[in-house]
């Protein structure tokens, strides 16, 4: 059951917010507590995952590859924990932000479904539920682009939609042919299925239509101009919380598919990935110089740094691997946190336009610190977090000696520094156009509070980087070498297919590193899966 | 719209119809139907009562708020995956606690496909209501 929680509280924490559509207020707690819960949720994933290895559980009893499967490993547990903490951030910043209206038209409903969503994609050890998970994120997070009920909304969210739908139905195609060619999409039994087959033709347009999908959905280069025209319309604590999950789901699913289902040692596949992520990570940083509205800003750098992440998985070494992981972790919480900044700098000036705003420095030097961390975590300015991830990505890409594409991940650092020191020189430092108090509105405590703790973390990640990169190091040897992955999943499945609830390794006496790699029950699952079942 | 015809036949009609989706509802269980069809049956029904009477007339019909009904439906399945979860340790496994006694067919699938059901009947239902106060709004503007 325990990997069911994180998919079920947020879902059940969405009825309930349906069920009390009438009280906003109601709803609000509601949205707290079960942000609350899903991070209790996922710090007990992660203790367990990272105590015992990679764990398993059969939806329903059936056994893989017909029953779905859940899986977490390392990848997936960290994943889940980010969302818990995003989560609960954006639900306290959002007492004192999200506006009465959007409350009304159902915000905290559709937020805990995109959590809900969000972190069904992060678990699922099966590729069309991955893509079912796919599907509930894209229809909460529609929605809460339009709750906001205004013309800019609208017009982002029709740009938004049509092109996740396109990536949507590549991602469809991209399964059928997959389960044309395997007949299964069980990733691992795909991954076993697939072993010495990587070469045939519909497992290679398989993963180039996959490829594209995910691409799309994380704002790879071409198909990225969905997010900057979307993400700055919505309120300030959706944007977060898209700008943060929405795009590493799209980072997460090409990371595991393009490890455990697909080879990307292969030329082509490692090829597209390396270049489309230099590509990727210049036009973002060039797009971010040339805008002037806060929010447009961090979205074009969103777009840049899934670049690091991708080129960490397309240099496809342990190392590359740590980075991209690291990369993840470390970039949900700094992005995420200069959306919410991004916000306050509006409420304190009146404007997120950097023409029309000026002179925080003045009136809140606190506020200027709080920007400053994760600004220059951004750029991968030591001690902060930002620096470890890119060290990592290219020594990586040193290692392998690839040194063209380390020199543009060096430039793009240095062109994201610049693009913080414009908001930091045009926001805080430059006097106010119109006079040092204008159009200020109050900004409350909620506000401040996710913002230092998460100002925190990136510090302390910073400082503390070694037990990080060490589970990064673990998680990646994990995606690499996915034994101790479909192992885990075995024995689900072997326990659903004798009727038992699973239970862990630790529990029935076998250590998980000495867990052998019994793969034959996912593939012959014999008679009838649920004899005592009356009707079938 | 006002036609007498129309309203005088939706008297009949949406009980009708009403009965005949519980009917799809239950029948899906081994043959064609299910929850979806008969979700989308109520909703039916009731767009019927509001193309007849407005959307004032189906809200009150209705007697609850649409989404409020989906939210009960999501519920009803997540409720449904909760019961193999307690008393099985397995989430969304199918429980069947009278079959074996009684003969009786009733269990956590039912569950879940009546949340189906109504999850269907409240977001179809909330998308028509909508749609239709929206154009009303706009039509209003034009006057």
């Amino acid at each position: 059951m325990l990997l069911v929680w994180p998919i079920a509280l947020p879902l059940s924490t969405a009825v309930l917010c349906l069920i009390a559509w009438h009280s906003p207020r109601v709803q609000r707690a509601l949205n707290a507590a079960g942000s609350l819960g899903l991070l209790v949720a996922s710090i007990a994933i992660i203790t367990r995952v990272l105590d015992e290895g990679p764990v398993a559980a059969q939806m329903g009893s059936w056994p893989a590859p017909f029953g779905i499967t859940l899986v977490a490993d390392i990848l997936s547990a960290a994943m889940v924990l980010i969302t818990g903490i995003i989560a609960v951030a954006c639900a306290v910043y959002g007492w004192a932000e999200v506006g009465a209206g959007e409350e009304r038209n159902g915000h905290h409903a559709l937020t805990q479904a995109l959590l809900g969503g969000v972190c069904g994609a992060f678990v699922t050890g099966d590729i069309f539920n991955m893509y079912v998970w796919f599907e509930v994120l894209l229809i909460a997070s529609f929605g809460l682009m339009v709750v906001g009920g205004g013309k800019a909304q609208l017009d982002a969210a029709v740009k938004y939609v049509g092109l996740n739908l396109i990536a949507t139905l590549a991602f469809l195609t991209g399964v059928g042919l997959l389960y044309g060619a395997a007949g299964t999409l069980n990733m691992a039994d795909l991954h076993l299925t697939l072993a010495g087959r990587q070469g045939e033709t519909a497992i290679f347009s398989a993963a180039a239509m996959l490829m594209f999908a995910f691409g799309a959905k994380a704002a790879m280069f071409p198909a990225f101009f969905w997010l900057p025209a979307s993400y700055h319309t919505p309120s300030v604590t959706t944007s977060a919380l898209f700008s943060a999950l929405l795009t590493k789901v799209g980072v997460y699913a090409m990371i595991r598919a393009f490890t455990i289902v697909f080879d990307t040692s292969e030329p082509a596949i490692q090829n597209t990935l390396l270049y489309g992520s230099a590509i990727t990570m210049v036009v973002g940083v060039l797009g971010a110089a040339a805008q002037m509205h806060v929010r447009r800003i961090l979205s074009f750098h969103i777009i840049s740094q899934i670049g690091y992440m991708i080129l960490g998985l397309a240099i496809y070494t342990p190392l590359g691997l740590v980075g991209a992981i690291f990369y993840l972790f470390h970039h949900i919480i700094v992005k995420a946190n200069l959306f919410l900044i991004a916000g306050v700098i509006g409420r304190s000036t009146g404007s997120e336009e950097l023409t029309d705003i000026g002179g925080l420095w003045k009136r809140k030097p606190w506020l200027g610190v709080l920007f400053l961390i994760p600004a220059l975590s951004l750029a991968g300015v030591p001690p902060l977090s930002g620096f470890w991830a890119k060290l990592l990505i290219i020594l990586a890409a040193l290692e392998e000696e690839r040194y063209f594409i380390a020199f543009v991940a060096v430039l793009v650092g240095f062109l994201t520094l610049y693009s913080m020191s414009k908001i930091w020189m045009e926001a805080f430092w430059k006097a106010h156009p119109g006079g040092d108090d204008a159009a200020a509105r109050p900004a409350s405590y909620w506000l401040y509070l996710p913002i230092i703790t998460l100002a925190l973390m990136t510090v302390f990640i910073g400082l503390n980087a070694q037990p990080f990169v060490e589970a990064a190091f673990a998680s990646a040897e994990q995606v690499l070498q996915p034994d101790a992955y479909i192992a885990a999943v075995a024995r689900a499945s072997e326990a659903a297919e004798l009727g038992l609830t699973f239970e862990s390794p630790a529990a029935s006496g076998v250590p998980a590193e000495a867990a052998p790699t019994p793969v034959e029950p996912i593939e012959n699952p014999t008679g009838p899966p649920e004899p005592e079942d009356p009707l079938r | 719209m006002n036609s007498l015809i129309l309203t005088t036949a939706t008297r009949f009609l949406t009980p009708l119809i009403l009965a005949l989706s519980v009917f799809i509802l239950l029948r899906g269980h081994n043959e064609p139907g299910g929850g979806f069809i008969g979700g989308l049956l109520v909703a039916v029904a009731f767009a019927l009562v509001e193309k007849a009477e407005g959307v004032e007339a189906a809200r009150r019909a209705m007697r609850i708020e649409p989404l409020v009904l989906a939210g009960i439906g999501l519920g009803c399945c997540l409720a449904g995956g909760y019961w193999g979860g307690i008393v099985h340790g397995d989430f969304l496994r199918g429980i069947w606690p009278w079959y074996e006694e009684y003969g009786l067919p009733v269990g956590s699938i039912l569950l879940f496909d009546l949340g189906v059901y109504l999850a269907v009947a409240g977001t179809v239902s909330a998308i028509l209501f909508g749609l239709e106060e929206a154009g009303h709004a706009v039509a209003g503007r034009d006057d």
